[in-house]
């Protein structure tokens, strides 16, 4: 206890000077502070925001992991340092070769993500004289996994600033933001940078210096071979399920998202409505472009046709869907409050998802467009359901009076 | 200052920084987001808008006394056409190039909620002088806006100013794009645009304070 108890002395000395709220912020991240509550409820749970963070932290570290083997493990299957992995636990994957290589590219990521992202929290804490806030945590973790590994680092740094600042400081810090910051941070890259964000070189490392050279690497994914209507890249659906595949450093691994959406569920952090109502959504949109097809309103022709195909349920096992819905969606403060608006916002967000993916020209995916989308809409979808709600119990009173 | 009172000084200065019609009006934003993603077509829409506003403030205000209030609006929209007609055909035949640049948006000077602002608001209710004055303040402090809007966009999305590439080429990889430099392609469409006059909003009102409602 000895840390625990000079932290709390540490705190009594720096309470009211301009460093104040840097050091809460340390302090608080590694313990509960030594508050007593004066009015009100006097027994609290201990799980506060950031307990709370850490809880969602922990569920994409698997997912991390994974990335950085993945990352190297696709290089070096494209080099010939390693061959196919056949089982989820093969030495092919796990091992120091692809550790390095992908250490190498994600580490810095998540370095600068951190880095930059808390700096402009620390800054704008000290110069509006609050603490700092904790939704940072979370969204530096976030972003690493949801950009290509080659996206240079001070594009990273740049778009991080954007985010942070426009997408949250400007509408009042954590809990106050319209969108959700990870994903504004992505949609700046994509629409500032779409060269490094989109494509067919940017999804392993070292695509886009080998252009034109005898041992090119391909940076293909599958859904952008989809979208030529190439088929899947001769990747089996279990490989699409355990990860191997190229994408987004941490939204590879279906298997390991799962994993994450489990911790989130048990906990009672992530709402299950959303996940499961985002894909819900995403095979309702996927039957109906399958039934599209057997209607035989396209065929093979049509350059949509190699997206419309995929069976629906496949659907979610490529592209970043599952990871959208497992951690982007539920973010409580950019999704619906209400119950039943969390069923509309979910479904809504795996509709548009698979229509953006089959039917956007530039970029074979959607996800964090009909996210943002919806996070914009969240608070309508509430409004209705509460004045629904509303209704429905004035109108009981009213029969029940009469 | 023989020719301009204190007061009228302020009909010109006002709307510049603390009166602006854009940044603290919010009017006329829809030009101010379409044709600011280069500094050229600014400055251009910069310089019709001041000739359309300093005139058209002039001949309402010639004609306050006689137009019936009940059609006052189609009065100054006649106006207002007239005076977009001469600069829409200037550029056509002086610089047809920028002309198609800028297409609809020199038309839609008409509707530009500026001009009709301040002919409700000032010209059918002040005399000559002072509503050209006026005119030319708002259509000045309309068009700093907009060029500080375009410098940053061309700029930052384009790398260039003016057409010349100030930053380097970025095809042959010369000056900042030697060192992995990019253009910002975010900066070149309209959504960046409201994000930049929002931050010029943004740095205007935490500089003066006064500016910030109370709610």
């Amino acid at each position: 206890m000895g840390m625990k108890q000079s932290l709390h002395k540490l705190k009594l000395k720096y309470e009211g000077t301009k460093m104040a709220p840097a050091f809460n912020a340390i302090h608080t991240f590694l313990y509960l502070p030594n508050e007593t509550t004066h009015s009100g409820g006097h027994v609290r749970a201990a799980d506060d925001l950031k307990r709370t963070m850490n809880m969602v932290i922990l569920s994409l570290v698997p997912c991390l992991l994974f990335g950085i083997f993945n990352a190297g493990y696709q290089y070096n299957l494209q080099t010939g340092d390693v061959t196919k992995a056949l089982s989820f636990f093969s030495l092919e994957f796990w091992n120091m070769a692809n550790f390095s290589v992908g250490a190498w590219k994600v580490l810095p990521l998540v370095i600068v993500s951190y880095g930059v992202g808390l700096a402009v929290e620390f800054i704008f804490a000290v110069i509006k004289g609050h603490e700092v806030e904790e939704g940072y945590l979370v969204t530096g973790m976030l972003v690493p996994l949801i950009v290509p590994i080659d996206i240079p680092l001070w594009m990273l740094t740049v778009a991080v600033i954007f985010g942070v600042v426009i997408g949250k400081e400007v509408f009042g810090g954590t809990g106050m933001n319209i969108l959700n910051p990870a994903l504004t941070i992505r949609a700046f890259l994509f629409f500032a940078y779409p060269t490094w964000m989109s494509g067919d070189k940017v999804w392993v490392t070292g695509a886009v210096d080998t252009v034109g050279q005898p041992d090119a690497i391909t940076g293909e994914t599958i859904l952008g071979s989809l979208a030529q209507n190439n088929g899947f890249m001769d990747l089996s659906t279990m490989d699409q399920f355990l990860g191997f595949i190229p994408g987004s450093v941490g939204e590879t691994s279906k298997l390991l998202i799962i994993v994450g959406a489990l911790i989130l569920i048990l906990s009672k952090i992530g709402s299950w409505r959303i996940i499961f109502s985002t894909l819900v959504g995403a095979l309702t949109m996927g039957l109906i472009f399958n039934g599209v097809v057997s209607a035989g309103w396209i065929d093979e022709s049509s350059k949509f046709f190699g997206l419309m195909d995929v069976v629906f349920w496949q659907h979610l096992f490529i592209g970043s869907i599952l990871f959208g819905a497992v951690f982007m969606a539920t973010d409580p403060v950019t999704a619906s409050q209400t119950n039943k608006g969390k069923w509309i916002y979910g479904f809504l967000i795996g509709f548009i998802s698979i229509m953006i993916r089959v039917f956007n020209p530039a970029y074979p995916e959607g996800v964090f467009l009909a996210i943002l989308l919806m996070n914009v809409f969240a608070p309508t979808i509430d409004h209705y359901v509460l004045e629904g709600n509303i209704k429905r119990r004035a109108k009981r009173l009213k029969v029940k009076t009469v | 200052m023989g020719l301009l009172s204190k007061k009228d000084t302020k009909l010109i200065l006002d709307p510049l920084t603390d009166d602006n019609p854009i940044t603290i009006q919010v009017l006329g934003i829809c030009s101010a987001l379409a044709i600011t993603a280069q500094l050229k077509p600014s400055i251009v829409m910069a310089v019709s808008v001041i000739f359309v506003m300093g005139l058209g403030n002039v001949v309402i205000s010639l004609l306050r006394n006689l137009i019936p209030s009940k059609i006052r609006i189609i009065v100054q929209l006649i106006v207002v056409a007239t005076l977009v007609i001469i600069v829409d055909q200037v550029l056509k035949a002086f610089a047809y190039e920028l002309s198609k640049e800028l297409s609809v948006f020199i038309g839609l000077i008409i509707t530009n909620c500026i001009i009709m602002g301040r002919f409700e608001a000032f010209a059918l209710g002040n005399g000559v002088w002072r509503s050209f004055l006026d005119g030319i303040g708002n259509a000045l402090g309309y068009g700093i806006i907009l060029i500080i809007v375009g410098f940053f966009r061309e700029l930052l999305g384009s790398g260039t100013l003016f057409g010349f590439k100030v930053l380097g080429d970025p095809i042959t990889k010369t000056g900042l794009y030697a060192i992995g430099y990019e253009n910002n392609g975010f900066m070149v469409l309209p959504p960046m645009a409201l994000i930049v006059v929002g931050i010029i909003i943004w740095v205007q009102r935490s500089r003066n304070t006064d500016l910030i409602e109370e709610n």
